[in-house]
Parts: structure tokens; C-alpha cells; sequence
């Protein structure tokens, strides 16, 4: 790892500004980060870590909403958004291992946007609201491909507003090298619709299968889906499974959703 | 370099860190305490777990700097200062949970920190906690079963030794 200066502002104002140095980067839980520093695949000249940002810490319910601060620990959200959406608290519960959610952040989750990541599934299953420093931005208009997002440069996510479904599960197939999803399927039920979020399939990361929402949205079971397939073409093929068998895995994972969503 | 003080085991213990200097690098390399392992150094094997805060995490993904003016326990501190094992590392001995001992430290570790939060676990959760930590040598059977003994449940019905 190449050297870098290091701070620990207690602001988001604060960490904003510390941001603004040149190739100065955002430090969440460091769970992604400092293994890619590692690798030399990132070399900032300053770390801002926001582990010590009060006001970006905590799980709370408002109107029909759970909001995570962006610097809140995945064991937090196991422990404490149960209460108020039990799918988003199982989630977080399964995400990497016990050390892991011990220090890995919602914000960084979302931040990077992994193609495997968990939390992506989440919020875009769930409609959330990605809040920032600077703005609020909605899931659908938020991840933008693999690694990509809407974020600007130096953009801090502070919050993630989730609406609190009527009833929503994750279902994730491991990759048990890694622990992320193989592949993982968010269904949540609204008032307004059904929303499916898939995980660890695409090569565009994150994404919502809309012919399955579609056929949810007539009939909330299973049996609507039988008739739905994926096509490979765009998924994810590795040594750990091939775009068919993840194709295949998207619909075998969404109709178990369904099922635990009761 | 800059100045980090953090609480190791109980006692005052301070350095110059660069920022990249790891948690795993500043305990082994300036504390001298090298019974925090590190195996993989990706933050995927658990051998370096020690507890920041009370809270496991592996030292190996975790700067020195972030750990300023922290309380940090690491295997050293579990023994008494007689030398006397404690009883999950007592747990270990009698079950046979360890081959080459290098992934013990931070099974320990992380035994010690599922027991603090769930004191009597079911052999699926013993398991599902150690997600993080992997041994090469014993296939889990007599950790699992150590981690049981050592929260004091009976232990006869499980795996075989
Ligand atoms: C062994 C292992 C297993 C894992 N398994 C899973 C899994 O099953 N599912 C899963 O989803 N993830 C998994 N992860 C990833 C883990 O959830 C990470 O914690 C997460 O992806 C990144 O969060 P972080 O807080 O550690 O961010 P960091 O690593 O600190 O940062 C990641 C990126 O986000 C940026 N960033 C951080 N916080 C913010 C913020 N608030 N605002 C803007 N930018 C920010 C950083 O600049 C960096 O670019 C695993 C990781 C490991 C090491
Ligand atoms: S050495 Fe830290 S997890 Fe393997
Ligand atoms: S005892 Fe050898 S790695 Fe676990």
C-alpha cells in the first residue's frame, strides 16, 4: 500500500472540505478499501475517514421510513433496524462474516457499488432515497453500472432513506469464497407495486427485473414467475458460475423471495 | 509518522505510525505482540481478529490511526498473567481444537466475542460465526465443539474428536 496522509473529521462539513484536496478519498469501513490499497488498484493521497461523524451514525424510523446513517455499521442495521423492516435487518445480518459487519458502512456499500454487494439489492428493491452532502437521489437514477454510481467526486452519502415495505425478503446465493452474493434477489411489496432487485448476476451490476415485477404485481406468487426467464447474454460468467446457470439462479432465487415474503 | 495511543490488554500503548500503517502491523511490529496472526493479510482468514471496542475485527483491514485512543484486546490478554488459559483457550486444549495453532488466536478471539453476546449458542450459530475464520488443519468439528464446552453446554452429542 502506498503511503497516504490520514484524518478524522467529526463533521460532515468538515469532511466534505478535507475531501476537497486533490485525490483525497472517503474512508467508510475500510472493508473494501484498504484490501484495493492493498492491491495498489487505489492510491489516494489522503484517507477522510467519516468513522468519526456522529451525525452519520444510527438507524431510525419516520414516516413510513427507516433511515441509516451512511456511516452506520452493517452489525448496527442486523441489530437495530429489525424492529421497523426485518428483510433489511436480515440483510445486513448475512453480509461477509461477523468482523466484517463490524466495521463495513452502508455508505461505503452503496459508495462502490459492487456487482456482488448486498446492500445495492436493498435500495434498489426498495425505491430508496441515497442521501448526500449535497443532494438526495433516488435508487432507480443511482447505480449506473458496475462500480459506477451517481455520486460526484468527494460526494459523501450520509443517509439511505428505505421506505418500509409491505412485506419484502433477500434471498442470496452465496459464493462461499467471498461471501457476497452469487447471486442475490430483493422482492418488496408496496402499496404501489412490487419491486425486484437483482445482485451478483449482471455485468451492469445491480438491476430491477421488470418482467418479474410485472407478473408480481397480477399475482404475488410464484407461480407467476414459471413462465419468466432471463437472458444469459448479459450476465456475469466466472469460474464460479457460468451467465446460464446465473440466469437460471435469478429466477429459482426471486421465486424463493416471494415464498419467504409469505 | 504520527502518534497513536490506544489501551492493548489493559495498557497504555503508544507509537509513530505512518498512515498506512495497519492494526495487525502496529501490534506485531511496534508492540511486539505476535500472537496476532496474519495469514491471509485480505481480510478473509480471521487469523489476525483481535477486539476493538469489544468488537471483532480483523487487524489485518483495520489502519493503526483508526484505532487511536481505543481499548484493544488481543490473544495476550486472555491467559491470567499466571499463565493460567482462560476457558475458552482451556476449552481448546481439552477438545483438541487446534493443529498447527495458526488460526487459534483468532478463533479465540472471535469465540470470545459470540460468547459475550450470545453465551449459550447453538452449534449452527457457533458455526455460522466463524464464517470469518478459516483453519487449514482441523475441520472445524473440535472448534465447534471447544466454543460449545467453553460456554458450558454439553458437548457429548456432537462430531466425533
Ligand atoms: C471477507 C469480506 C466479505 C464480504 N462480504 C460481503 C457480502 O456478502 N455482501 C456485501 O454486500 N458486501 C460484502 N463485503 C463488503 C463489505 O460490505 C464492505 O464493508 C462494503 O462493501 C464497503 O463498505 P466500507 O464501509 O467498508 O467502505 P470502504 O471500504 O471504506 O469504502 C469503499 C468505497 O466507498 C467509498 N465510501 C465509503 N464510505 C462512503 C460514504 N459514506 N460516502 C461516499 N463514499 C464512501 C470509499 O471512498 C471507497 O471508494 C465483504 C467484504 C469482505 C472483506
Ligand atoms: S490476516 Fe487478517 S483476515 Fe487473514
Ligand atoms: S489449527 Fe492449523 S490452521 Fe487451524
Amino acid at each position: 500500500m502506498y503511503n497516504f496522509d490520514y484524518e478524522q473529521p467529526s463533521t460532515i462539513a468538515d469532511a466534505v472540505a478535507a475531501l476537497g484536496a486533490e485525490d483525497a478519498q472517503a474512508l467508510g469501513g475500510g472493508q473494501t478499501l484498504i484490501p484495493t490499497m492493498k492491491q495498489r488498484l487505489a492510491s489516494p493521497s489522503k484517507l477522510v475517514s467519516l468513522a468519526a461523524i456522529p451525525e452519520m451514525k444510527g438507524v431510525c424510523a419516520e414516516d413510513g421510513a427507516v433511515s441509516i446513517g451512511g456511516g452506520t455499521t452493517h452489525a448496527t442495521v442486523a441489530a437495530e433496524a429489525g424492529a421497523h423492516y426485518p428483510a433489511l435487518a436480515d440483510l445486513a445480518s448475512h453480509i461477509g462474516d461477523p468482523a466484517v459487519r463490524n466495521r463495513g458502512t452502508c455508505g461505503g456499500s452503496l459508495a462502490n457499488n459492487d456487482p456482488s454487494a448486498c446492500y445495492p439489492a436493498a435500495a434498489l428493491g426498495s425505491g430508496a432515497t441515497i442521501v448526500t452532502n449535497a443532494r438526495e437521489i433516488a435508487a432507480d437514477d443511482y447505480f449506473q453500472g458496475m462500480f459506477t454510481t451517481a455520486l460526484d467526486e468527494g460526494e459523501i452519502v450520509t443517509s439511505v432513506r428505505f421506505p418500509i415495505p409491505e412485506a419484502a425478503n433477500y434471498q442470496k446465493f452465496v459464493q462461499p469464497a467471498s461471501r457476497f452474493a452469487l447471486v442475490g434477489v430483493y422482492v418488496a411489496k408496496y402499496a404501489d407495486g412490487v419491486r425486484v432487485a437483482v445482485t451478483g448476476a449482471s455485468e451492469d451490476g445491480v438491476f430491477r427485473w421488470s418482467e418479474a415485477e410485472e407478473a408480481l404485481n397480477k399475482n404475488f406468487s410464484g407461480d407467476a414467475l414459471m413462465d419468466l426467464s432471463i437472458n444469459p447474454a448479459n450476465m456475469i460468467g466466472d469460474l464460479h458460475g457460468s451467465k446460464e446457470y446465473r440466469a437460471h439462479l435469478v429466477g429459482v432465487m426471486t421465486k424463493r423471495a416471494v415464498a419467504a415474503c409469505g | 509518522m504520527t502518534q497513536v495511543t490506544m489501551t492493548v490488554n489493559g495498557r497504555t500503548a503508544s507509537g509513530e505510525v505512518e498512515g498506512r500503517t495497519l492494526l495487525s502491523s502496529f501490534l506485531r511490529d511496534h508492540l511486539s505482540l505476535t500472537g496476532t496472526h496474519v495469514g491471509c493479510d485480505t481480510a478473509q482468514c480471521g487469523a489476525c481478529m483481535v477486539h476493538v471496542n469489544g468488537e471483532a475485527v480483523k487487524s489485518c483491514n483495520m489502519l493503526a490511526m483508526e484505532a487511536n485512543g481505543a481499548e484493544v484486546a488481543t490473544i495476550e490478554g486472555q491467559a491470567a498473567p499466571d499463565g493460567t488459559l482462560n476457558t475458552i483457550q482451556q476449552a481448546f486444549q481439552d477438545h483438541h481444537g487446534l493443529q498447527c495453532g495458526f488460526c487459534t488466536p483468532g478463533m479465540v478471539m472471535s469465540a470470545a466475542a459470540l460468547l459475550k453476546d450470545n453465551p449459550k449458542p447453538t452449534e449452527a450459530e457457533v458455526r455460522a460465526h466463524l464464517e470469518g475464520n478459516i483453519c487449514r488443519c482441523t475441520g472445524y468439528h473440535n472448534i465447534v465443539k471447544a466454543i460449545m464446552a467453553a460456554s458450558g453446554q454439553d458437548v457429548g452429542a456432537i462430531a466425533a474428536e
